[in-house]
């Protein structure tokens, strides 16, 4: 008990010992070891080199060095497979022994370690997987979310679209995997709630060949079409849907028109309205200056992924100074992890909430032609301190099914 | 002494844990192990059957989802969900078998292909079951005989304990005279109907076989891993499966295993060194293919007879 | 009304992608037994290639040939290096195929990122036409049209010319080929070439309606073994009217069975097979 209590408290007097003597400790001249999953193969590749980016320009910045140690970043590719996320996970938790994990990509990522971290209780950052539940139902108390929740954007677009674009009735469509559903969910709740009807709700599926068919059907009667896609699928559809003539104006989500495919698209995404946590066109110091420093190392501008790497390796940095670098004493690191409020966030302030997800701005954007005729996310309006709950109590909100494909029930289709 | 290599393989693979000392490279050794015991289900029909599928996913993946969904929803025991799933998966097989047998060669392939693309929509779609890309996942692994297999050691020994009984079996199977006939019927149809075999049926009961044996490495999986989604199901799947048995050496006995042993390893252990790892498999393929296009394990027999016999 | 014209037009269009995608692979299947599985792969890296050339102001048309001819010669060595030792090794050939896709896919993530690109189409044919009431995109229409003198010219290349004779001929019975004195092995590698060049070719027409990005490739080789099982082998008319049949059940199936979204090519195709095993216009048996 005694050799316990030594062996418990020692590291910590010699540690406050060594600090007000100026004299690091042993312990803190070790680097920190961090692990990033990423996905660098396959079809996901593309966000995961993104998160890449994001990650290596803040530790640029920071000169590999977080609240006075230095970095160890090990990086591992998960093929955006999860069985291969699992190993890839026991590879830096045990192999490379790293004290915090930032990753992974993809929701089903995820929640195929979520069994995982919480056996080998290792502090995870999640800077993409958007699943609703990973932060609302079956709370993981190692797991952080530096980024929303798929509905989070959706709800604010539901209200902004029936009362201040006025719409009454709105067809969707959207990918049909979970991050399609819940978007569409999010968006749909609150746009009927502001007494808005959802007419028709079509469903794409990841790997379809051709959106004619889905076009087709849309019905022009309505007063505009949301898109909820991902990846690939945006750009594709709007590309289509442009070609067919139809003149129903489209609001998006987030990933259908987010700045890592925006630079390759054309005209059809002009006009798009849309909204997110973030966008290259948020009129502030700090992103002005993110948004040059991605463009002089990587010439494009920072979106989704970009952003959620860097604003969890800044949240990492925000609980280590809390706790002055000693991320070995891990309760005392995860608990100041859970209560991070990030000031210097590209995106504006984000702080977490009780469930380890952010509480942060979320902006309405169009996309407009710059200057120099680069497409962007122009900022219309800001809703501030939005939570993923939006307005509704949590209690009830988590009483409710997860937003799915047929919660909540579509009552105004025609 | 013909059991002499088998008995000093399973000696080997015995104090394997205690030579890999890190419990991630149990782990994978565990990993590569259900990824043998699939792809030497998948062999009985590729390489001994000469059927070759492109589905072989759904009995991997329909094994995983029952044993979870009977467990999970249901909450049956560990041994009433696992029996159940197999005996679901093998039933599925049954009607499978059915079906594919229409047709051969490029035909059987193709409807393989169809029955597992079918599973994988469903696996996406039926989201109440199956929970969509989401999955399942909060499954515990159970405790067999009342011995706990939660670590990787553990888990590792009961991985192998399945393994030897899979392997044993399937040993036992292909020499067996059923498992003549089916080689028979591989190589000569018509002779092998000409002398009164019922070749479709040796053809189901393999295809049946094979089914179990993927779903036994379903079960496993699902245990491993403690989460399934329509991933284990989808064609990447089958055709990873299909090169593990085509690369080590199909209707060879360790072919199978060889092979997932050179999937397993290059897509979780190079892949952490090498960042185009992808295409360094698809290299290796192709120089197999040219250098040892019987496979490694045929391969290097021959190099390995070759040497000996130099003048 | 409107709605069943356009969903025609629609499944036309996707029909005549579909053409393009598996003409290749039916020859290269109905001559050398062979299930080329990179036939997805070289229709990706095609239209990759071809994107390319159109960043660098290569007139559309051009790209597309130019696309085309690049996968030939790709295709060709493939055939002279790696397949010609595999004759009548199915599992080999699986292999090796299979390998070769995947180096295809991995180079092209290296090469051209992991973004999603969309091709931009030609100028004479942007934008939408009213078509009976209703509107249509013209580059649709230009595919539809493209698809048909790419059959045309390959019919006229199989029925009317002595390669055409040598190619029917050793569809039908390769020994007897061989024995009357056709260079087998000189015709293997040009059809190859042809069968990869079409490849190539149609990954850029599809590039301005499916966009090019890693996966396309993973997308599209189901398409075309599907739309071959269902024609038969080795027939061209095979080809056009399976692509024509797969192109309405997509199309139509999508739209008036949306649950059923995921699995409506399969389904089907699995019934066909079944009642059919050599697809509904095949002769040769698999």
């Amino acid at each position: 008990m005694i050799k316990r209590l030594i062996s418990r408290a020692l590291p910590g007097v010699l540690a406050s010992l060594a600090l007000a003597l100026s004299i690091p400790a042993k312990a803190q001249n070790e680097p920190i070891r961090v692990g990033f999953l990423t996905v660098k193969s396959g079809a996901l590749a593309a966000g995961g080199r993104q998160m890449e980016e994001g990650l290596a320009l803040f530790l640029k910045e920071h000169k590999n060095t977080i609240a006075g140690r230095k970095v160890e970043l090990f990086t591992a590719d998960t093929a955006g497979q999860p069985a291969v996320t699992k190993t890839k996970a026991q590879e830096l938790v045990e192999r490379d022994k790293v004290q915090v994990i930032i990753g992974p990509l993809a929701a089903f990522e995820a929640l195929a370690i979520d069994d995982y971290i919480r056996q080998a209780k290792v502090p995870i950052i999640s800077p993409s997987a958007a699943a609703e539940d990973l932060t609302q139902r079956k709370v993981n108390p190692w797991f952080v979310r530096a980024v929303g929740t798929s509905a989070q954007p959706m709800h604010p677009l539901g209200e902004y679209a029936a009362k201040t674009l006025g719409y009454k009735r709105v067809v969707t469509i959207g990918d049909d995997f979970a991050f399609g559903h819940e978007g569409v969910a999010g968006f749909q709740r609150a746009f009927e709630d502001n007494g808005g009807k959802v007419v028709q709700k079509l469903w794409s599926p990841l790997n379809v060949a051709d959106y004619g068919t889905y076009i087709s059907q849309i019905d022009t009667k309505a007063d505009a079409v949301l898109i909820a896609f991902a990846g690939a699928n945006g750009p594709r559809f709007l590309k289509q849907y442009r070609e067919y003539g139809v003149k129903l104006p489209v609001i998006a989500s987030m990933t259908s028109v987010d700045e890592g495919v925006l630079k390759n698209m054309g005209d059809e995404a002009l006009g798009v309205i849309s909204s997110g946590w973030y966008t290259a066109g948020i009129d502030s110091a700090v992103n002005k200056n993110f948004v040059h420093a991605v463009n002089q190392e990587y010439k494009a501008d920072p979106g989704y992924y970009t952003v959620g790497a860097y604003g969890a390796a800044l949240m990492l940095e925000e609980a280590l100074k809390k706790v002055n670098g000693k991320i070995e004493d891990k309760d005392a690191f995860m608990k100041a992890l859970r209560s991070a409020a990030v000031t210097n966030d590209p995106r504006g302030v984000v702080r977490l909430d009780e469930y380890g997800n952010p509480i942060m701005n979320v902006y309405i954007r169009k996309v407009e032609r710059s200057r120099d005729g680069k497409l962007v996310n122009a900022v219309v309006k800001t809703y501030g301190g939005v939570s993923q709950f939006w307005n509704y109590e949590p209690k009830q909100f988590l009483a409710n099914p997860v937003y799915s494909r047929d919660y909540p029930p579509a009552k105004n289709l025609e | 002494m013909r059991y002499a290599p088998s008995i000093a393989a399973l000696a080997a693979l015995l104090a394997l844990p205690f030579a890999l000392g890190n419990d991630y490279y149990v782990n994978l050794a565990s990993q590569v192990l259900i990824a043998a015991i699939f792809a030497m289900s998948l062999n009985l029909l590729v390489g001994y059957g000469g059927m070759t599928s492109l589905g072989h996913a759904a009995y991997l993946g329909v094994g995983a989802y029952a044993t979870a969904w009977l467990t999970l929803r249901l909450g049956l025991g560990p041994l009433g969900a696992g029996a159940a799933a197999l005996a679901i998966t093998t039933l599925m097989a049954g009607f499978y078998g059915v079906l594919a047998l229409r047709a051969s060669g490029l035909g059987f392939l193709m409807i393989t292909l169809a029955l597992g693309q079918i599973l994988w929509g469903l696996a996406y779609r039926w989201v109440g079951v199956t929970g969509g890309d989401n999955g399942l996942s909060g499954l515990a692994r159970p405790a067999p005989l009342g011995i706990d297999i939660t670590g990787a050691r553990p888990f590792y020994f009961f991985a192998l304990a399945v393994f030897a009984v899979a392997f044993a079996l399937v040993a036992l199977f292909v020499r067996s005279p059923f498992g003549a006939s089916l080689q028979g019927a591989r190589d000569q149809p018509r002779r092998m109907r000409a002398l009164g075999y019922n070749v479709w049926m040796i053809r189901w009961i393999t295809f049946v076989l094979a089914g179990f044996w993927g779903a036994v490495a379903g079960v496993l999986y699902v245990y491993y891993n403690n989460f399934i989604s329509p991933h284990a199901l989808s064609l990447t799947q089958s055709a990873e499966v299909l090169l593990m048995v085509i690369a080590g050496g199909a209707a060879t006995l360790t072919g199978p295993v060889v092979g997932a042993a050179l999937v397993v390893v290059m897509k979780n252990v190079v892949s952490a060194y090498v960042e185009r790892w992808t295409l360094l498999l698809g290299v290796v393929f192709v120089l197999i293919v040219m250098f040892l296009p019987d496979g490694l394990v045929p391969g290097v027999q021959r190099l390995y007879a070759r040497w000996r016999t130099r003048p | 009304m409107g709605f069943w014209i356009t969903q025609s037009l629609n499944s036309l269009a996707l029909g005549g992608l579909l053409f393009i995608l598996s003409a290749g692979f039916s020859l290269i299947f109905g001559l050398m037994r062979i299930a080329n599985l990179s036939h997805g792969a070289y229709f990706m890296l095609g239209a990759y290639v071809g994107l390319t050339l159109l960043q660098r102001g290569v007139n559309f048309w051009l790209a597309a040939l130019a696309a085309g001819a690049a996968i030939a010669i790709l295709g060709g060595l493939v055939e002279r290096i790696v397949l010609r030792q595999l004759a009548g090794r199915t599992l080999s050939q699986v292999l090796a195929t299979l390998g070769i896709a995947f180096i295809i896919a991995d180079a092209c993530l290296w090469i051209w990122s992991g973004d999603p690109i969309p091709l931009t189409g030609p100028a004479s044919l942007r934008g939408a036409v009213p078509v009976l009431g209703t509107h249509f995109p013209l580059y649709r229409l230009g595919v539809i049209g493209i698809a048909a003198v790419i059959a045309l010219a390959l019919w006229l290349l199989v029925e009317k010319t002595r390669i055409g004779a040598m190619i029917r001929a050793g569809v039908d019975d390769l020994d007897m080929a061989r024995a009357v004195g056709i260079p087998v092995k000189a015709l293997f590698t040009a059809v190859f070439c042809l069968g990869s060049a079409l490849a190539g070719l149609g990954g850029v027409i599809a590039g301005p309606i499916l966009s090019v990005y890693p996966g396309l490739d993973a997308d599209m080789l189901p398409l075309a073994l599907v739309v071959v099982i269902l024609g038969g082998v080795g027939s061209l008319g095979g080809a056009v009217l399976g692509s024509i049949v797969i192109g309405f059940i997509y199309t139509f199936g999508n739209a008036l069975l949306p649950d059923l979204a995921y699995v409506i090519l399969f389904l089907p195709m699995v019934i066909v097979l079944v009642a059919r095993p050599r697809g509904l216009f095949g002769r040769i048996a698999t």
